[in-house]
């Protein structure tokens, strides 16, 4: 997908310097900025290197290690659904199943209309009210197949 | 806001605080706000409770707390009303009028909202009475459901910083070292490591020393570190102090998952408010000690909640171990000693400072004292995090507190550990738990994750489960690891595809201990265990697999199929409703049939037939 995602390099250098542009918080920069675009424009690597004095390559590295961290594009909302061990055996595969017939995407993908992205995170530590999806920051608990294209029907008109 | 600059003014703060606290006259509403109740709605029925009492105009009456978990997530939203302790499971925005009108405004009990113990049906209204709550025993969980950890009062209020307040006036560094050794209190993380010994041997190396909190509770089922900062964040920072004054350290460090974004809000506000209050920072209590806490957000890498890959993570650079052959206690983050302590340990030094060791020491079993928060998850009927000492047994923990498993099925493992536990069949149900006894079965106490299992479950599925996720997370440095963990995944993938040939069960053996003796971290060396221990106590599920082709719980896919046992259906209809391939026909009070051709094993016939006539095949 190419990225259209229009910069505004004021927040970035806001964000730098929130962690006083020092480099042992940069993956928490990376965080901030995944924030405002929900993802990390791979643009902002070579700036962030210059700013922390750090080469690319090790800013890059970093950006690829973390999973909190995407360099791909993502959709305005972003559905996690828990595969921890209690949602897993509480049936999470039902879930993404569920997720993946009605948006017609596959889990790391995100919709035609860059409305959502499916991902799989390994816990949420919720475990007593799987299984669980966070949508954003949203929590919804005690899902099953059904009642999650409810939660996520919700999201669409909104 | 008051700064405490002496321990006399930290005192009369505290008796200041008693006044319209605690007097059992004005009523408390404690509404639960963790992420579990949460995501069950806490927030839309706190709005109706306090638009109910507006309305009422009792707003002035009765106080309205959001505290942190409870414990008992699966009644979630929870509700206690106190003096008296009554307790609303489940509460909705609809009940609250009720609530309201019987129990704050009648004093009565508001009958239909009463919680139903599952298996004796019979009803009952105080939550200490209850025996999900009843058999615990909350040193370090229990103030949780008093407090609003973002109010620094609460927590002074029910002896907070008291401990601190001792250990910085009336104790030696060393003095505060010698207690937590004799206390007994090892570490809470997983490796157990005598706490004690961690702590004298930091202080012992010179540099600028540093304290750090492990908050990066990725054991997949384990969620008690995550509710202990939500929901007492002071706790920790209380432990976290005592534990640098101690070691000499002048900075601490909070890594807290990013993916717990409750707990990283309520720790940088009590954090700001300790600092306010001369709590945190330069000349704590007027003592002369100096010390503060930054928080580092982690990035979703299991792998970091090793300390060597933690320390790296600090550091700005990825997640990755390095070889122990230099502790991290001599020379951890940024080539200083560093002191690394998981959340759940910083909550017991409080305690232990106040209580004295030998107190403490009381508790639990020989090698292993005081208690363990576990999260009890999975096929249980009470889920949620339950305190109990060392030496518990299981059964005692699955049925008695937890209820036993939902729906009469059958108990058939019992998942300790996380990733690098094992699984724990019905034969060790007496197993009184500790670090020691859980390692004599194969498994390890972990973080405190207790996943049930019952026979729905597919052992060789949660093997190949914990091997897909061990594969994401290895960080790829070393061979064996990296390599190995796939190889084991690839062959589990196979078995549970009907793909599995005969030797795959001694070739997983043979693997599983390479990966054992030869990975660089504990994340390697640890990563067979589920693999292991399935294979030594459900060695028939494997062999049903590779040989019959069969999967008798019903998970892997090409391995069962479902039929309508036609003496045990009733045709109620209820499964050909529910189908959505509409692969079940039959007419209404006559034995259905379920054509396999159209069926994809999605089970929801199975699980909606109340007669069990959907089985298994």
């Amino acid at each position: 997908m190419e990225n259209t995602v229009n910069i505004e390099w004021d927040k970035i250098n806001e964000i730098i310097e929130k962690y006083d542009m020092d480099s042992e918080s940069l993956l928490m920069m990376m965080q901030d900025i995944s924030h405002i675009y929900n993802y990390l424009p791979p643009e902002t690597i070579p700036v962030l290197a210059g700013k922390l004095g750090l080469p690319q390559t090790l800013v890059y590295s970093v950006a690829s290690f973390y999973k909190t961290v995407s360099l791909e594009p993502r959709g305005k909302f972003i559905i996690n659904v828990c595969t921890g061990t209690a949602c897993h055996v509480r049936g999470a595969e039902k879930i993404t199943e569920a997720l993946e017939t009605r948006l017609h995407i596959r889990e790391g993908q995100t919709t035609e209309d860059q409305l959502f992205t499916l991902e799989a995170v390994r816990c949420i530590g919720c475990c007593a009210s799987g299984p669980v999806i966070t949508v954003n920051q949203d929590t919804h608990g005690g899902l099953d197949r059904s009642s999650v294209l409810k939660v996520i029907e919700k999201y669409g008109e909104a | 806001m008051a700064v405490l600059k002496s321990r006399e003014i930290l005192e009369q703060y505290r008796d200041s605080l008693k006044v319209g606290r605690g007097d059992g006259k004005k009523r408390l509403i404690s509404l639960c706000a963790g992420s579990g109740c949460g995501a069950y709605g806490t927030a839309k029925v706190h709005e109706a409770l306090t638009g109910e009492l507006a309305k009422q105009g009792l707003q002035d009456k009765v106080e309205v707390k959001l505290t942190g978990c409870h414990g008992f997530c699966e009644k979630g939203p929870i509700m206690v009303i106190h003096p008296e302790g009554i307790f609303y499971p489940q509460v909705r925005e609809e009940h609250i009028p009720e609530i309201v009108e019987k129990t704050i405004c009648n004093g009565e009990l508001a009958g239909a909202l009463i919680y139903k113990e599952p298996s004796s049906k019979k009803k009952i209204a105080y939550e200490h009475d209850i025996p999900f709550y009843k058999l615990q025993e909350r040193i370090i969980f229990g103030n949780n459901g008093l407090i609003d950890p973002t109010d620094i009062d609460d927590y002074i209020s029910v002896k907070g910083y008291s401990a601190l307040e001792k250990a910085l006036f009336d104790m030696s560094p060393e003095e505060i070292i010698d207690q937590i050794k004799k206390s007994g209190l090892r570490g809470r993380g997983g490796g157990g490591f005598p706490t004690g010994i961690k702590w004298a041997t930091c202080r012992r190396h010179e540099g600028a020393r540093y304290i750090i909190c492990n908050a990066d509770e990725g054991d997949p089922g384990a969620y008690m570190d995550r509710s202990l900062l939500e929901g007492n964040p002071h706790n920790v920072i209380e432990g976290m102090i005592i534990g640098a004054y101690a070691i000499g350290s002048h900075e601490g460090y909070v890594y807290v998952r990013h993916e717990y974004p409750l707990a990283v809000t309520n720790l940088t506000i009590a954090l700001r408010k300790a600092r306010e209050m001369g709590l945190l920072g330069r000349n704590i209590l007027g003592s002369g000690f100096d010390f503060d806490i930054r928080i580092s957000r982690g990035g979703g890498a299991f792998v970091c909640g090793e300390s060597t890959s933690l320390m790296a993570s600090l550091e700005g650079q990825p997640g990755r171990p390095r070889a122990k052959y230099i502790h991290t206690v001599e020379k951890g983050f940024r080539q200083n000693p560093s002191n690394l302590n998981n959340v759940e340990t910083w909550a017991n030094v409080p305690l232990i400072v106040s209580n004295g060791a030998d107190w403490y020491a009381s508790i639990g079993t020989e090698r292993s004292k005081g208690t363990k928060i576990f999260s009890l998850v999975g096929k249980v009927v009470n889920t949620g995090l339950v305190e109990v000492p060392m030496g518990t047994s299981l059964r005692t923990i699955i049925y008695d507190i937890g209820g036993g498993i939902p729906k009469k099925k059958k108990f058939k493992a019992v998942q300790t550990g996380g990733p690098s536990g094992g699984c724990i069949p019905e034969q060790f149900l007496d197993l009184g738990i500790d670090f020691d006894e859980l390692a004599k079965v194969g498994s390890i106490m972990g973080s405190g994750g207790m996943i049930v299992m019952d026979q729905d479950t597919c052992m060789v599925d949660v093997a190949r489960y914990f091997m897909d996720f061990l594969k994401e997370e290895s960080c790829g440095q070393c061979n064996p690891c990296r390599e190995g963990i796939k190889q084991v995944l690839n062959i589990l993938t196979d078995i549970c595809q009907g793909n599995g040939r005969e030797g795959d069960i001694e070739l997983l053996e043979e693997l599983g201990s390479m990966i054992q003796k030869f990975s660089l971290c504990g994340l390697g060396t640890s990563a067979p265990n589920p693999v292991l221990t399935t294979i030594l106590y459900f060695r028939d599920e494997y062999e049903a697999h590779i040989r019959d082709k069969k999967c008798a719980a019903g998970v892997c896919k090409n391995l069962f199929h479902y039929e309508i046992d036609l003496e045990t259906c009733t045709g109620c209809q209820l499964c050909a409703k529910k189908c959505p391939h509409e692969a079940i026909i039959g007419k209404k009070k006559e034995p259905h049939l379920l054509e396999q051709e159209k069926c994809i094993k999605c089970g929801i016939c199975y699980e909606s037939c109340k007669f069990g006539a959907v089985v298994i095949k």
